[in-house]
């Protein structure tokens, strides 16, 4: 009987704490949520979208970082996921078994988890000393190398979802594989390929150490792609660890917009995902 | 039936070739990135590799005035900072993945789930503004004071607890990539969860087995490969993670022996320190930090990989 009452006492003991960890975690993510929100939006105004990044004591904006950070997310994306969506493709159809293919997918792994502050240093090493200087197209092209390993991943695993049926009719009808990876396969696994590119755009848009000394910043308006370029993550760095209210203010209201936008990023990847799943999407054509 | 026209063949043929070789060269391309990495940073930290020797990771010194570098408070940081964070997060995670599979009222599985994987996608400069003006406070007038009186006084651990407290500094800074990495833990854990098969669990309950006892004994054992696997991909994160460091670590290249001081680890101190770098040697001891946190993730992350590739191929045989 004793020893019975141990191991329910036993049970319930690991069970309550395992409760607690889920909440413990929830809490940290509303502890975070909220601290943003109470001291993020004090700070959003008009003048946070209109103006520029102020000097020291005065009010501003983030327009010219928010520019900048769209600019190199946009051209991170438009550089990188081509090239994660062709080596996926190249995974699925063309070498899914080869040696090729299995070394690829394993660097590609490694790459997904590897240090962003790595990616930065490899990128000024062969862009920013070769060039000399730092500029917007060295912080895009490090982004690029973020975001290939995510459209990689995403596109393999959408392009084998598709049916065999639908790849062998189309060889049926006479069709090259590359007539039925561009008309058959692409349209058939097309939410999940978007799914991969919004993820890809939720994990570079946040990224700070990559940028730090390949755009560096810039405390004005830039639209040179040559030139250092302000940056959202960037500004919320230097200005949070800077003495200035002001400017600490704009890094809250930096980090609300930041985070706001990804987390919109992140849930209608889901959302995406889940239609896709439940066949609703017209997704994988089941 | 169909008329076959030579020259559309010739040109189909022509396009399969171009698309063929096209995806082929994007996965080429992919290798040469991480042999790119490699190269170029072995490349850039070759002037202060060849200048310190070996000594560059067995010395403490950190001194840009006297050009004298070496890694060791840095890697000191980089594992201390990284334990600790695995020692909060481990337990931590386990229990979520835990209470997600096994506890969780279907109705909330979902729900919960996507809010431990939004934790995963808030950027880490985030972590550190949150862990610099909210955690490192809090920690700063709650919860050091009260390590220093207590567990300052415990012989032989005492010693981690002694000084001022700081607020921000290798503690800190534990906390704040505990709370980083708990997503991805807790995540990888609940997908090797899921793949225990339903028989085992209720073979388990069959034999009068509660329902602790079942996790402990049935399911744990059955997905011990994946949940190292989770835990080396979240060590591989926490030993890489920069930005929620840098704002709290307070970047002092020493080893001290409290945990309350401030201290640096390999990435923050690359971050703080590159733009303002003046001199080859100094930017190339730089990029040799880099190059030594690259060599430990990439032993970390391979060695998770094959664990987790290990269990996906055991549950693609069992089924």
């Amino acid at each position: 009987m004793n020893r019975r009452a141990f191991r329910r006492l036993k049970n319930g003991l690991f069970l309550t704490l395992s409760l607690v960890a889920t909440l413990a975690g929830l809490a940290c993510l509303a502890a975070i949520l909220w601290t943003l929100i109470s001291h993020g939006m004090q700070g959003v105004s008009w003048r946070l979208f209109t103006q520029m990044t102020p000097p020291p004591g005065s009010q501003g904006g983030v327009l010219n970082a928010l520019y900048g950070s769209a600019v190199m997310t946009l051209l991170g994306i438009l550089i990188g996921s081509p090239i994660g969506v062709l080596a996926g493709t190249y995974l699925s159809e063309y070498g899914r078994r080869s040696k090729l293919s299995t070394a690829v997918r394993f660097i590609n792994d490694v790459l997904l988890s590897a240090p962003s502050i790595i990616i930065g240093l490899f990128i000024y090493e062969i862009i920013v000393v070769r060039m000399g200087h730092f500029s917007a197209l060295a912080g895009a092209l490090s982004l690029a190398v973020l975001a290939i390993p995510v459209t990689l991943r995403t596109t393999e695993d959408m392009l084998n979802l598709v049916p065999q049926g639908m790849k062998d009719s189309s060889a049926a009808l006479g069709a090259y594989p590359w007539r039925t990876t561009l008309s058959i396969l692409y349209p058939a696994a097309r939410s999940g390929i978007v799914t991969g590119l919004l993820l890809a755009v939720a994990r570079i848009s946040g990224e700070t150490a990559p940028l730090l000394f390949t755009a560096l910043n810039n405390q004005f308006w830039s639209s040179n792609l040559d030139a250092p370029m302000a940056n959202l993550p960037v500004v919320i760095f230097q200005f949070a660890l800077s003495p200035y209210k002001e400017w600490q203010q704009l890094a809250w209201a930096g980090a609300l917009i930041i985070t706001v936008a990804i987390l919109i990023l992140s849930i209608s990847a889901r959302i995406l995902l889940a239609l896709l799943q439940s066949g609703g999407g017209g997704g994988a054509g089941r | 039936m169909a008329i076959i026209d030579p020259r559309h063949a010739a040109r189909q043929r022509v396009y399969e070739v171009a698309f063929r070789s096209a995806t082929l060269a994007a996965a080429i391309l992919v290798l040469m990135i991480l042999g790119g990495v490699t190269i170029s940073l072995i490349h850039g930290s070759w002037p202060a590799l060849s200048h310190f020797g070996l000594s560059f990771v067995t010395r403490q010194v950190w001194n840009p005035v006297t050009e004298k570098f070496g890694a060791l408070a840095a890697i000191y940081g980089t594992l201390v900072t990284s334990t600790i964070a695995m020692v909060i997060a481990v337990p931590v995670g386990f229990g979520i993945a835990l209470f997600l599979t096994e506890l969780c009222p279907p109705i909330l599985k979902r729900p919960i789930g996507v809010a431990v994987e939004l934790l995963a996608a808030v950027p880490s400069i985030i972590f550190g503004i949150w862990g610099l003006f909210v955690l490192a406070p809090l920690l700063q007038r709650h919860v050091q004071p009260w390590l220093i009186e207590h567990a300052g006084a415990i012989p032989g651990i005492g010693a981690l607890f002694k000084g001022p407290p700081f607020g921000i500094g290798i503690l800190t800074a534990g906390f704040v990539l505990a709370i980083m990495v708990l997503p991805f833990i807790a995540a990888t854990v609940r997908d090797v969860f899921d793949t225990v098969p339903a028989m085992l669990k209720e073979s388990g309950y069959g034999l009068g087995a509660t329902k602790w006892e079942v996790i402990w004994h049935v399911v744990v054992p059955h997905s011990r490969a994946g949940i190292v696997g989770g835990v080396m991909l979240g060590l591989g994160r926490a030993l890489g993670e920069t930005m929620a460091v840098t704002f709290v670590i307070g970047n002092a290249h020493r080893i001290s022996s409290s945990l309350l001081a401030p201290g640096t680890t390999i990435s923050s101190a690359i971050a703080n320190e590159f733009t303002e770098a003046v001199g080859d040697l100094y930017t190339s001891s730089l990029i040799a930090l880099g190059l030594l946190l690259f060599l430990i993730t990439f032993a970390v992350i391979a060695a998770a990989q094959a664990m987790l590739r290990r269990l996906e191929r055991r549950a693609l045989s069992s089924v």
